[in-house]
């Protein structure tokens, strides 16, 4: 597994960003993003490309109770890969992955800066596995604060971890 | 049976397709259905749709590929999978 980035190598408190307030889903993704720079992850550019790439293929996915983004963008944005994670005081709106006409409101937000698609492969399918757990999802959304959201991820992780080693 | 190939589409081709590709690629191996999984970008579909069988893509795709298409939400959401894995398994065995 060491060739495979975990999503709690990517995570870092700097830009996990429990009960963000946004206007939209730029101001959103231009939030986490600079967490993202700041922390030396991102290229400048990086934040302009995500949202351009959203605004022609949206990332909002449909799950019901509370929907997720996964914005992304190119690799050449990215300096080294890194998950910015918020959950939104007051749900954005996120065009749908499926339908770029249908509006969803979002309240959890993954922000991914990928580099390596083989790498992060199991980053990936802890983030798909996290969102498909109604349950976890819900203590995503709900904590309020820092602690509570990495805590909250983590759960999550070890099994994911666990079910990954498997396959 | 003859290996089909897969066309595993999404906007960038590092993010969503390479969950949906490998979430196929182990339930067709399952299923005993031998298949190749090619990642590739939903504007790239064009140009590569004449050497494969079947599209399976997490974002809308260019129209007149002249090849089934199949959504690959259901691998992210987890709403929808089975009937996504069979309605892929029946593409491509039939």
């Amino acid at each position: 597994m060491s060739r495979e980035d975990r999503l709690a190598d990517l995570l870092d408190d700097a830009a996990l960003c429990p009960g963000l307030n946004a206007y939209d889903a730029a101001d959103a993704i231009r939030q986490l993003a600079a967490r993202l720079e700041w922390l030396g992850r991102v290229r400048p550019d990086y934040a302009r490309a995500v949202i351009a790439r959203e605004a022609a293929m949206p990332t909002g996915l449909p799950l019901g109770a509370i929907n997720v983004a996964i914005p992304h963008t190119d690799p050449e944005h990215v300096i080294a890969p890194a998950v910015a994670v918020a959950t939104l005081a007051v749900p954005v709106d996120f065009a749908s992955m499926d339908d770029p006409d249908e509006k969803l409101p979002v309240r959890v937000v993954f922000l991914l800066a990928l580099t390596d698609k083989i790498r992060q492969l199991a980053t990936l399918r802890s983030v798909c596995a996290l969102i498909q757990d109604a349950g976890r999802l819900g203590r995503i959304a709900a904590v309020s604060d820092q602690a509570g959201l990495r805590a909250a991820l983590s759960g999550e992780m070890l099994t994911s971890e666990i079910q990954g080693g498997t396959s | 049976m003859k290996r089909k190939t897969v066309l595993v589409a999404c906007g960038t081709a590092v993010a969503t397709s390479t969950v949906v590709a490998a979430a196929i690629e182990e339930a067709m191996q399952v299923r005993g259905i031998p298949v190749t999984l090619r990642q590739c970008k939903a504007t790239e579909l064009p140009s590569l749709i004449a050497d494969a069988d079947l599209v399976v893509s997490t974002t809308p795709v260019p129209d007149g590929l002249g090849k089934p298409v199949i959504k690959g939400l259901p691998f992210l959401t987890g709403i929808g999978k089975d009937a996504a894995l069979d309605a892929i398994a029946a593409a491509l065995t039939g």
